[in-house]
C-alpha cells in the first residue's frame, strides 16, 4: 500500500531532497518563460510545467510511485473526473457560436 | 453463509443485542457502533420526510383548485422550494445509503463496523447541523429559489433566506462525503475472508457505486453553492450578466453533482431491489455479474448527462446533441436491471410478502419514470415539456416510484433484522397497496398535466386542468395515509410484536445468519465466506423441467 | 476457497499494539484502511477545488485578455516566494515521516516544527498581498475600483471577476493552510512522546498527503493567477 519501509534497511531521503530541487527549478523555469510572449503557447507551457510539478509531488512526496494499484487508481479517477467537468463544460461554451457562424455562412 | 452449520442464533445468548448494550441517551448519542447510529439516522429522516411531506400536501391543497385561495405566489414559492430541499437533501440522498446502508454493508460483507466508527457518527452530527440550518430558514420565512438555486435570482434578486439553506445543502454535502469515503473503505479493505468481489451482494455493488458518485460529485455542488453565498452576501457578479458573469455557467457546475445526485438517490434502491427480488423467488438474481456492472456503469454515465438540463437555457444545440445521445445511453445499464429482475420471476418460487409488493412496485414505477426519462432526454421533444409537470411527474415516478418504494420494501425486509420484532402483515400489505394505488393517483395525472402544457411552479392555473388536479390531490391524501400506516405498526411492532428469531424470510445473506438484533460487533464467530451470493436450493419446479429438457 | 478460520479475533494480529482499533483485524489492515480513506478525502479535495477550476477556465478563455491584463496587478515575486516557500514545506514534511521510519522522535518534531514554520510563512505572505489589494481597491464588492492600464481595452467588470476568482481560490486555498497547521500541531504531542514509530505513523502519512495536496494546489494556482500577464 504505501511505502516500503521495512525497519529492516534505512529509507533513503536522496529522492526527497531530488525532487523538492526539481520543483525548485521548475518554478524558476515557470517563471522565466512567463517572461516570453510565446502566444497561445503561453498557457500550454505554464500548464504543463504545474503538471509535471504536480506528478513530481504525487510520485515521490506522496509516494504513489510505491502504493498499491487501487492508491493509483484513485488518484487517476480525482483528475479524470475534473477533466470530465472542465471538458465538459468547456464543450458547451466552444460550440456556442457554431450555429450562427454556418448560418451566417450560407 | 457461516463456517458452522449452526445459525449463531443459540451461539451466544448471555451477550447482548446492540440494542440493550447499554442505556440512555449518552450510549446513543456517543455510539460509534454503525447499527445504532443507522437507526440515529433513521429517526431524524423520518422527522424531515414528515416536514418535507406536509408541504407536499399544502402544494396539493393549494392546486386544488385553480385560483390561488389557500396560499399566496410568494407563499407558494416557499412551499415547493422547501419542499424540495427538504425532500432531496435532507431525505431522498442520505435514506437508503445512511440508514439501510450504514447498517447492513458491515453485516452484509462480514465486518466488525465500518472502517471509521467515529467518522460515521461524525456524518451523522453534521447532518443534523445542515438540518438545523436549513428549519432556520424555514422557520424565518423560508426560500423561494426553487431547490436548483438558479442564479441570478438566487443570489441578486430573492429575498428569501438562501445563504443559510446554501450553507444548510453545504454542509449535508459533507455528511454524504462521509459516508460515501466511509463505504468505499470499508467494501475495499474489511471483506471477510472469502467474501471476493464477485460474491458480494448487489446492495453492496450499488452501494459502491453510490458511494462513488457520493465522492466525486458532492464536492462540486458544495463549492457553487458556496460561491453562490459569497456572490450574495459580498454582490460579487461571478453569476450574474449584468456584471460579466454566466448564469448557465452556475447550471452546469449545480448539474454537475445534481444530475448524478439522482443516481446516489435510485441505485441504492436498486441494489435493495435486487436483494429482495433473489429472497422472495428463491433464485440467485439473473446475471448476477451484469448487474453488478451495470451498478458501475450507471455511476459512470450519470457523469456525462447533467446538459440536459439546460436544454432550453441557451447551451450549444451541438453540446446538446451530444448531451441528448448520452442521456439515452444511461437508460441502457437501467434497462439491464430490470430486465434481468424480471428474467429473475421467471421460474422462481415468487412469495408475496410485503417487501415483494414493494420490490414489484418497484420495477413497473421505476421503467414509467426511465421510459419518459427517455423521452424527455429527446431534444424536440424537451423543448415542448420542459418546466411542465410532465417533469414533476416522470421524477417523481423515479425518485418516490423508485427511491421511496425501495425504502419501504428495504425497512419491511430488515426491521425484523433491526429490532428483532415482526409487524403485523395484513396492515402492511394494505400499506403496500394504498402507497401504489395512491401514488398512480398523484402523479399519473400529472403526466397528462405537463402534456396539456400545465407549468410548473404556479400556484394558479387554468380552470380546464381542474379535473387532473383534483385527481392527483385526492391520490396523494391516499399515499399520505399509506406513509402514516407503516409509521403505526412499525412502532406497535416495537412493543407488541413477535420474535423475528435470526432468519424469519429464510433469506440468504450473512446479515441473516447473526442473531436479531445483532451482537455490537455483529457475529459471534470468525466469519468465513465460502459459497455465492444468493445461492439458494435449487427449486424443485426447475430441476424437474431441466431434467426434462436435457433427457 | 478459504477452508480454514483465517480470521483473526481483534488484538491478536500487529502483535496487539496499543494503537490497534477494535474492529481491525490487525495494523496492517487499519494503516491500508486510513491511507485509502486519506486519498478518497483529497480525492472529494480535488473536485472541490475543481468547481472554482472550472469557473476559473471558462471565464479565462471568455475574457481573455483582462484577465492577463488584471493579473498583472498580482505581485508575481510575492506568489513566487510563496511557492517555494511551500515547496520546502513539502520536503520537511516529508522528512518528518522519514525521521518517524528511523525511530527518531526529536527529528519528528523538529521538521513538523519547520515545516508549520513555512505553512505560517505562506499564511504571512498572503496576508501583506491581501492587505495590499484591500488597500487598491481590488478587494471585489462595492468598493472595488479598477484602473485599467491606459491604452488597452477597459473591462473593470470583467477585472472583478478575476479578483473575486483570486480571492475565492487563494482563499480557499488559505483555509486549507490554517486547517493543515491546525493537524500538524495536532502532531506535535504524540510525536514528542514518542508514539510514532517506524512500525506504526499513520496519522503522520495521512496528514502529510493533505499537505502535499494543498502544495499541489497551490503549484496550479500560482501560473494560472500570478504568470498569466507577466510578458
Amino acid at each position: 500500500m504505501a511505502e516500503h519501509a521495512s525497519a529492516a534497511h534505512t529509507p533513503s531521503r536522496k529522492p526527497y531532497f531530488l525532487t523538492c530541487a526539481f520543483l525548485l527549478v521548475m518554478t524558476l523555469i515557470t517563471y522565466v518563460v512567463a517572461k516570453f510572449d510565446l502566444g497561445p503557447l503561453n498557457d500550454i507551457v505554464a500548464l504543463g510545467i504545474a503538471v509535471l510539478k504536480a506528478t513530481a509531488v504525487v510520485l515521490f512526496f506522496m509516494h504513489v510511485r510505491h502504493s498499491s494499484k487501487l492508491t493509483k487508481l484513485t488518484v487517476v479517477s480525482g483528475f479524470l473526473w475534473l477533466a470530465f467537468m472542465i471538458f465538459i463544460t468547456l464543450s458547451d461554451y466552444w460550440t456556442r457560436g457554431w450555429l450562427d457562424t454556418f448560418a451566417s455562412g450560407r | 453463509m457461516n463456517s458452522s452449520d449452526t445459525t449463531s442464533a443459540e451461539l451466544a445468548l448471555d451477550r447482548p443485542s446492540y440494542l440493550h448494550d447499554g442505556y440512555g441517551w449518552k450510549s446513543w448519542l456517543l455510539t460509534k457502533d454503525h447499527k445504532r447510529i443507522a437507526i440515529l439516522y433513521l429517526i431524524s429522516i423520518t422527522v424531515f420526510f414528515a416536514i418535507g411531506g406536509i408541504f407536499a400536501m399544502l402544494i396539493r391543497l393549494e392546486l386544488l383548485t385553480p385560483e390561488g385561495d389557500l396560499v399566496q405566489a410568494a407563499t407558494y414559492n416557499r412551499l415547493f422550494t422547501m419542499h424540495g430541499v427538504i425532500m432531496v437533501f435532507l431525505f431522498l440522498v442520505p435514506s437508503i445509503p445512511a440508514t439501510l446502508g450504514n447498517f447492513l454493508v458491515p453485516l452484509m460483507i462480514g465486518a466488525k463496523d465500518l472502517a471509521f466508527p467515529r467518522i460515521n457518527l461524525i456524518s451523522w452530527y453534521i447532518y443534523v447541523l445542515a438540518g438545523i440550518f436549513i428549519l432556520w430558514a424555514l422557520i424565518h420565512g423560508g426560500v423561494d429559489t426553487g431547490w436548483t438555486f438558479y442564479t441570478p435570482f438566487s443570489t441578486h434578486y430573492s429575498n428569501g433566506y438562501v445563504v443559510s439553506t446554501a450553507l444548510g445543502v453545504f454542509i449535508a454535502g459533507f455528511s454524504s462525503i462521509l459516508t460515501g469515503l466511509n463505504f468505499v473503505v470499508t467494501i475495499h479493505r474489511m471483506r471477510a475472508p472469502g467474501m471476493t468481489w464477485f460474491r458480494l451482494p448487489l446492495f453492496i455493488w450499488s452501494h459502491y457505486a453510490t458511494s462513488l458518485i457520493m465522492i466525486l460529485g458532492t464536492p462540486v455542488i458544495a463549492v457553487t453553492l458556496m460561491m453562490v453565498a459569497v456572490e450574495r452576501a459580498l454582490n460579487l457578479g461571478l453569476f450574474d450578466p449584468r456584471l460579466g458573469g454566466d448564469p448557465i455557467l452556475f447550471q452546469h457546475l449545480f448539474w454537475f453533482y445534481s444530475h448524478p445526485a439522482v443516481y446516489i438517490m435510485v441505485l441504492p434502491g436498486m441494489g435493495v431491489i435486487s436483494e429482495l427480488i433473489a429472497a422472495f423467488t428463491r433464485k440467485r438474481v439473473f446475471g448476477y455479474t451484469v448487474v453488478a456492472f451495470s451498478s458501475m456503469g450507471i455511476a459512470v454515465l450519470g457523469f456525462l448527462v447533467w446538459g440536459h438540463h439546460l436544454f432550453v437555457t441557451g447551451e450549444s444545440v451541438y453540446a446538446a446533441t451530444v448531451f441528448s445521445l448520452l442521456s439515452m445511453l444511461v437508460a441502457v445499464p437501467s434497462a439491464i436491471k430490470v430486465f434481468n429482475w424480471t428474467a429473475t420471476l421467471y421460474e422462481g418460487s415468487v412469495s408475496y410478502e410485503t417487501p415483494m409488493l414493494y420490490a414489484l412496485g418497484f420495477i413497473g414505477l421505476f421503467t414509467i419514470g426511465g421510459l419518459t426519462g427517455v423521452m424527455i432526454a429527446t431534444l424536440g421533444i424537451d423543448l415542448h415539456l420542459h418546466d411542465t409537470y410532465f417533469i414533476i411527474a416522470h421524477f417523481h415516478y423515479v425518485m418516490v416510484g423508485g427511491t421511496i418504494m425501495a425504502y419501504m420494501g428495504g425497512l419491511h425486509y430488515w426491521w425484523p433484522k433491526m429490532t428483532g420484532k415482526l409487524y403485523p402483515v395484513f396492515a402492511s400489505r394494505l400499506s403496500a397497496l394504498l402507497i401504489f394505488v395512491g401514488f398512480n393517483l398523484t402523479f399519473f395525472p400529472q403526466f397528462i398535466l405537463g402534456y396539456l402544457g400545465m407549468p410548473r411552479r404556479y400556484w394558479e392555473y387554468p380552470p380546464e386542468f381542474q379535473v387532473w388536479n383534483v385527481l392527483s390531490t385526492a391520490g396523494a391524501s391516499v399515499l399520505g395515509v399509506g406513509y402514516l400506516l407503516p409509521l403505526c405498526y412499525f412502532l406497535y411492532s416495537l412493543f407488541y410484536g413477535k420474535q423475528a428469531g435470526a432468519n424469519p424470510w429464510g433469506a440468504k445473506g450473512l446479515e441473516w445468519a447473526t442473531t436479531s438484533p445483532p451482537p455490537t460487533f455483529n457475529f459471534d464467530y470468525p466469519v468465513v465466506v465460502d459459497e455465492e451470493a444468493y445461492e439458494y436450493a435449487p427449486d424443485a419446479r426447475a430441476v424437474a423441467r431441466q431434467e426434462a429438457h436435457s433427457a | 476457497m478459504h477452508s480454514g478460520g483465517v480470521s483473526v479475533s481483534a488484538g491478536a494480529g500487529g502483535h496487539g499494539h496499543a494503537r490497534l482499533q477494535h474492529h481491525f483485524d490487525d495494523l496492517e489492515q487499519q494503516r491500508e484502511a486510513s491511507t485509502l480513506g486519506m486519498w478518497v478525502f483529497l480525492c472529494t479535495e480535488i473536485l472541490f477545488f475543481g468547481g472554482l477550476f472550472t469557473t476559473y477556465v471558462i471565464y479565462r478563455q471568455r475574457f481573455h485578455g483582462v484577465f492577463a491584463q488584471a493579473s498583472r496587478d498580482l505581485n508575481v515575486v510575492w506568489g513566487g516566494t510563496n511557492t517555494a516557500v511551500l515547496i520546502c514545506s513539502s520536503l520537511t514534511m516529508a522528512l518528518a515521516i522519514w525521521s518517524a521510519q528511523i525511530n527518531r522522535r526529536k527529528l519528528i518534531v523538529m521538521f513538523l516544527l519547520i515545516t508549520m514554520a513555512f505553512g505560517l510563512t505562506f499564511l504571512g505572505i498572503k496576508t501583506v498581498e491581501y492587505k495590499e489589494k484591500f488597500e487598491h481597491h481590488l478587494v471585489p464588492g462595492p468598493h472595488f475600483h479598477y484602473v485599467c492600464p491606459p491604452g488597452e481595452p477597459c473591462h473593470p467588470e470583467q477585472a472583478e471577476i478575476f479578483f473575486s476568482l483570486y480571492f475565492c481560490m487563494t482563499g480557499l486555498h488559505a483555509l486549507h493552510m490554517i486547517v493543515g497547521v491546525g493537524l500538524l500541531s495536532y502532531l506535535l504531542l504524540p510525536s514528542w512522546q514518542g508514539r510514532y514509530t517506524s512500525e506504526w505513523h499513520n496519522p503522520l502519512e495521512c496528514i502529510g498527503l493533505y499537505w502535499h495536496f494543498v502544495d499541489i494546489v497551490w503549484i496550479f494556482l500560482f501560473p494560472l493567477l500570478y504568470l498569466i500577464g507577466a510578458h
